[in-house]
């Protein structure tokens, strides 16, 4: 083997990978808040008695965890146009991603909501809660506290399945690895240093999470 | 006129006769044992007073509200009505005082100031005073009952129901309970209870309701029901049970 | 200009989705075997190559798949070894599954109550008797429904392929979406595909846990 590794002709590509770092960050953040938000929602609908919101949201459910997040986006981002509606790829990729944190934190979250003991309902029902009261105040923190873990490997698959926006253009991590390597030829490089910081960033949001749990979960573990 | 008046009652899961005509009328202030074996009715008729479960003939009022499958209805009816489980069904993420607060201010409307000393006022009755920032699973089964108890009272309640309370409880943990429940007693709280503490049915109720197949079998003043049953039935139960 | 009907596509898309189904084979093979082995080796309890398979679990779930694909299909051939986007493709998803199974069957396997091992002590069992007779049996019943599950994912993972130019059902859509400039059309049969080939395996791999809970 004759190739000589040669990281030092990175350097000058330095702040490209800061902007990438800044940019994945940014719609990891983002989509893991409306991600969660639309899983917590769906899962409500989920267990609803309504039959048709909930299979309104089992539809959506299925459909999302069945088919390839880069398929997603290419018709959410190509396909969706056709239709009249144009998306930067800014917005498809938050859209896509946020899609894609629903469904699968949904799912989590109803398994959360289903270890409830029958006795917290009832608990409820007999103090006069509604059951709107009953859900939020009763049922929902400790469910969130019993899935906490997942929920928590589920964004960070969020985070490094961000790297697939790269392929709408949209300009994050991957994308800058994409556009150094063009320029400079240093494939192995390239990608080698940018996947020391993606491991670098899921290990971060996994500390970041942990830090946020010893704020929100005060109670011990159930 | 009663506080709780129970009618004729009749109740089905599916093919499953369980109650079968209940008829039982508690005054207020009167502290009334429901006792029998496993199966004989006793918890679902507790849980038909509050509707937690529903039932199909007869009718049941506390006061002058009727128990009907309304959620509106029921959700006024369980100011009127507590009740305290077997499984004591703390909220796992609030603290004790938490707990009394909750139903208070988000039915009640209360401001969180008044709820506070509402709290920690239930809490030092129940004797748990020093516990108001612990969470449910740093206390024991006696504890969290008697939290369970305060967080009911915290309602004002005018009949207590409770099912099998003390069921869960190591059995150096029940005193302490029963002891709060002859406290509210001395207080002119009316209590219904389902329960397996005979010494307690005869010491401090009033009344003792004897269930069997789903009816009301036999029933009277506590001392003269232990003393002198007069059903086959329920002697053979108390010569089990005793 | 060629002209593509409907029939066209659809055809085109099934035939790709032949190289979908035999990639998604292959890895969950290849990733099965490596995985199997991983996870022998590590419940042998080598304390010492215990270091390794979380440094390798980390890597493996810690960095996109996409890179990981990147990595081999560049990699490689800076070793000298020339590989096309077939290999580079089964070759990291290979490793990406073998990484995900073996800590799924090592925590079914950490499941198992500590007294199932302590007992096989006292009855005088050698490991590997314990490993076959007592613990594997009951490790096979937690871990079919997940690993059922997991295939999903490696289908899934698949569509990455074709950003490495492997011609399999994403990367005929996109090719097709090209000649025909029809994205809706054309991503919506390709994301309708794969929910054929996945949804299947999600019913499964529910039913296996749900009659998992059942019989516990």
């Amino acid at each position: 083997m004759d190739y000589q590794v040669n990281f030092s002709g990175l350097v000058p590509y330095f702040s490209t990978f800061l902007s990438g770092i800044g940019m994945t960050i940014q719609i990891t953040v983002i989509s893991t808040i409306l991600g969660l938000l639309v899983g917590t929602y769906c899962a409500a609908g989920r267990i609803s008695q309504q039959r048709w919101l909930s299979s309104i949201c089992a539809v959506y459910i299925e459909m999302t965890r069945n088919t390839p997040f880069i398929v997603q986006l290419f018709f959410i981002f190509f396909g969706l146009p056709a239709l009249g509606l144009k998306l930067s790829a800014w917005e498809a990729g938050i859209i896509a991603l946020v899609f894609n944190l629903g469904a699968y934190s949904a799912e989590i979250i109803r398994a959360g909501i289903l270890a409830a003991p029958k006795g917290q309902w009832e608990a409820g029902r007999t103090l006069g809660l509604t059951y709107r009261q009953i859900f939020i105040h009763i049922i929902l923190p400790p469910a969130y506290q019993r899935v906490y873990p997942a929920l928590v490997s589920q964004c960070i698959i969020v985070m490094l399945g961000s790297s697939v926006v790269s392929q709408i253009s949209l300009e994050e991590l991957t994308f800058a690895a994409n556009f150094v390597q063009s320029r400079t030829f240093l494939s192995f490089e390239s990608y080698i240093v940018t996947a020391v910081i993606y491991l670098f960033l899921a290990i971060l949001m996994r500390q970041a999470f942990t830090l946020l749990s010893k704020v929100m979960f005060k109670a011990p573990a159930l | 006129m009663p506080l709780v008046s129970i009618d004729k009652v009749h109740k089905y899961y599916g093919e499953n006769h369980v109650l079968k005509g209940v008829d039982l009328k508690v005054e207020a202030g009167e502290v009334i044992s429901i006792i029998g074996r496993s199966g004989s009715g006793k918890s679902t008729l507790l849980r038909c007073i509050n509707g937690l479960e529903s039932f199909q003939e007869g009718a049941i009022y506390v006061g002058n509200q009727a128990v009907e499958d309304d959620e509106l209805k029921l959700r006024l009816l369980s100011r009127s009505v507590g009740m305290v489980f077997q499984s004591f069904n703390l909220f796992p993420h609030k603290t004790a005082a938490e707990n009394v607060m909750l139903a208070p201010q988000l039915v009640l409307k209360k401001d969180a100031e008044e709820c506070k000393a509402l709290a920690k006022k239930l809490l030092e009755k129940v004797g748990l005073g020093d516990k108001l920032d612990a969470y449910p699973a740093n206390l024991s089964g006696g504890q969290q009952q008697r939290v369970a108890i305060a967080r009911s009272l915290a309602m004002s309640p005018k009949v207590l129901l409770c099912d099998e309370i003390t069921s869960a409880l190591d059995p150096e943990l029940v005193g302490e309970v029963l002891h709060v429940l002859e406290q509210l007693k001395e207080e002119g709280m009316t209590l219904i209870l389902v329960t397996h503490e005979m010494n307690f049915a005869r010491d401090v109720g009033d009344r003792v309701v004897f269930m069997h197949q789903g009816k009301v079998w036999e029933t009277g003043a506590s001392d003269e029901v232990f003393a002198n049953p007069q059903t086959p039935e329920l002697q053979s139960f108390l010569s089990v049970v005793r | 200009m060629m002209q593509f009907t409907d029939w066209d596509i659809l055809r085109n898309l099934l035939l790709a989705a032949r190289w979908t189904i035999l990639l998604s084979l292959f890895a969950f093979i290849g990733g099965g075997l490596v995985g199997l082995i991983l996870t022998f080796l590590r419940s042998a309890k080598y304390a010492s190559l215990n270091v390794f398979f979380k440094v390798y679990v980390e890597i493996f779930q810690g960095v996109p798949l996409l890179m990981q694909l990147f990595l081999t299909f560049f990699g490689l051939s800076l070793l000298g070894i020339d590989v096309d986007a077939w290999t580079a493709a089964i070759l990291s998803l290979t490793l990406f599954s073998s990484a995900y199974l073996h800590e799924i069957w090592r925590s079914c396997i950490e499941a198992l109550p500590k007294g199932q091992w302590e007992a096989c002590r006292t009855l005088g069992l050698t490991y590997a008797q314990t490993m076959r007779h007592v613990i594997i049996p009951q490790a096979i019943k937690m871990a079919i429904a997940p690993t059922v599950g997991f295939s999903v994912q490696i289908v899934k993972g698949t569509a990455l392929a074709s950003i490495i130019g492997f011609v399999e059902l994403t990367k005929a859509g996109t090719m097709l979406n090209n000649a025909t400039f029809e994205p809706f059309k054309v991503f919506g049969l390709v994301a309708l595909l794969y929910f054929i080939i996945c949804f299947p395996l999600s019913v499964l791999a529910r039913y296996l846990e749900n009659k998992n809970h059942a019989t516990r």
